[in-house]
């Protein structure tokens, strides 16, 4: 059987009157890349705020990294890794010092982060960047360098709100092989992203609408099961079923 | 075709940075013209000088023939301007802020109704809803509201498409389409390159440069190599055998395939042989025709 590192059965999440989360069920395998996509206010931001735990769901059962979202949110936080659309990185601080300080946030010792940070720096060829402020860094490294950051403490999961939104289309590529790697080194990837390429890129994909989930396989599967040549039209199909009886 | 907007040789520095870098070009009246390119490309900077909020160091910008600079309190009125971050008042109702934008130009709802109607009447539902409670495409959509209440000439659009899933960009565009045969120029950038076929000009912009401007099939048949999509269940594996290939000139990744080009003088059965030998038996290799990202990618290689 599958190692699952994302356990959510029943999750429902309302305010007030609104239901943004309607029993949502799902698992998340060890070392996979996961995508979920969704029309803007479907409900995916809401979710992943109580994957992250920094939001509490209605009810239902929901355990990311072995730990139960409901009673110890804060130990989610220690065994993830998080990165949004608009990065996270320190503006005035440098390249070392954005990774020594959230190394730190996430309990690292130095003993634990100097030799690890020379290791990334080397890795990410940024030896010419390492006491350039964020400020002063291309788009593109800044992305990277964030996504790097995400995956610096060894989480067993990491999730990417819209990592490649306005990026350009070399860098996004880079930014896929990044994700591929960390995958293959067993970190499980929780992706959003609004470019229905890269949800090819995925080992499996949900759809989100109105709050539920419309559909969960690989991308493969979902083009034969509703019938369509590519994700494009997959979206379409479930995000908009009116425009489909005419 | 009377000509909408005219920049001539601008050049722009923010410090050491140079964000545009001696830029011509000239944009038709009623042309739907597309700035295609990523971010700090210089897209922003652009449209603030064609807006008139933004003085060039060195070049003239002109909107409907009249200069920027000197004429910019009567260009103002002509011109609808949406950013790229969200600047309607937050604390306003969506009503109030159309109002609000409708009143500073001179004008009501009402006069120029029918040329938001069809996007307007998508939010009109949540009118006595504070603009910053919006969902992300409800905010595009007032903000393109806003802009377009005083019926300007020009219609400036600074990434209305990023953040916004496929599906509402698709609609977003049918919008601009009409808004366009209505007779109203409309520049727009966006960083998505399936965007770029929508537009009936693109500019391909990059480091402060244009790269090349023209019809997007145009712009297509720039691309001067062959190609042929490559695929194969596990795609990161292929992905690295193919970049291993003496034979292959590059590899990037479009979705379930794995667009490659063949190195000088070589050709694409050797990259089929060594595929096999590499024991991919079950990929599969097609020729097939570029589109815009493909030409970008292959630009920004040089």
């Amino acid at each position: 059987m599958k190692d699952k590192v994302i356990e959510v059965q029943d999750m429902v999440k309302r305010f007030g009157s609104f239901v943004a989360n309607d029993h949502l069920t799902f698992d998340v395998y060890r070392g996979e890349i996961f995508g979920f996509l969704g029309a803007n206010g479907a409900g995916k931001t809401t979710a992943i705020k109580i994957l992250c735990g920094l939001s509490r769901p209605t009810s239902g059962k929901v355990i990311v990294a072995g730990t139960d979202a409901f009673r110890s949110p804060e130990e989610i936080k220690k065994k993830i890794g998080y990165m949004s659309q608009r990065f996270s990185l320190y503006e005035d601080l440098t390249v070392s010092e954005n990774i020594e300080f959230y190394g730190g946030i996430y309990g690292m010792t130095r003993k634990e982060i100097f030799p690890r940070m020379d290791l990334l720096i080397r890795k990410l060829d940024f030896e010419s960047y390492r006491n350039t402020l964020i400020h002063d860094m291309p788009l593109g490294l800044k992305q990277k360098l964030a996504f790097s950051i995400a995956v610096f403490h060894g989480p067993e999961i990491v999730f990417l709100d819209e990592p490649t939104s306005g990026v350009d289309p070399i860098t996004r590529r880079q930014f896929w092989e990044m994700i591929y790697e960390t995958a293959r080194n067993g970190i499980t990837v929780f992706v959003t992203t609004h470019y229905m390429d890269e949800a090819e890129y995925c080992n499996r994909v949900t759809i989100m609408n109105e709050g539920r989930i419309e559909a969960l396989d690989t991308p493969t599967r979902l083009k034969e099961i509703y019938g369509v040549s590519n994700m494009e039209e997959l979206f379409l199909k479930i995000t908009r079923p009116q425009n489909n009886k005419a | 075709m009377n000509t909408a907007v005219e920049a001539s040789h601008i050049t722009h520095r923010f410090g050491s940075t140079v964000a545009l870098d001696d830029i011509s070009f000239k944009i038709g009246e009623h042309e739907l013209f597309g700035f295609i390119g990523p971010d700090g490309s210089g897209k922003t900077t652009l449209f603030r000088i064609i807006t008139t909020l933004l003085v060039p160091d060195k070049g003239s910008m002109t909107v409907m023939g009249r200069d920027t600079i000197k004429e910019f309190r009567s260009l103002r009125s002509e011109i609808g301007y949406m950013p790229g971050r969200f600047s309607l008042y937050q604390d306003l109702t969506v009503e109030e802020n159309l109002n609000f934008y409708a009143t500073i130009f001179g004008t009501t709802i009402k006069e120029n109704y029918h040329l938001i109607e069809a996007i307007y009447s998508q939010i009109e539902p949540f009118r006595k809803r504070r603009a910053g409670a919006l969902s992300g495409g409800m905010k595009q959509k007032l903000a393109l509201s806003c802009a377009l209440i005083h019926k300007p000439s020009l219609l400036v659009l600074d990434e209305p498409s990023t953040g916004v899933d496929a599906v509402s960009r698709a609609e977003f565009w049918e919008m601009l389409y009409k808004l366009r045969d209505e007779g109203i120029t409309i520049v727009v950038s966006t960083p998505y390159m399936d965007e770029a076929m929508r537009c009936d000009r693109i500019a391909l912009i990059r480091n402060g440069k244009t790269l090349g401007i023209d019809t997007p099939d145009n712009v297509r048949k720039k691309f001067t190599q062959k190609l042929f999509a490559v695929s194969s269940p596990d795609i990161y594996s292929l992905l690295l055998a193919l970049r291993s290939m003496p034979a292959v000139n590059s590899a990037f990744t479009f979705g379930e395939n794995i667009h490659v080009t063949i190195a000088p003088g070589k050709t694409i059965d050797e990259v089929e042989r060594s595929l096999a030998e590499k024991g991919f038996t079950d990929a599969k290799i097609n020729g097939i025709i570029p589109g815009v990202e493909d030409t970008f990618l292959e630009l920004t290689q040089k």
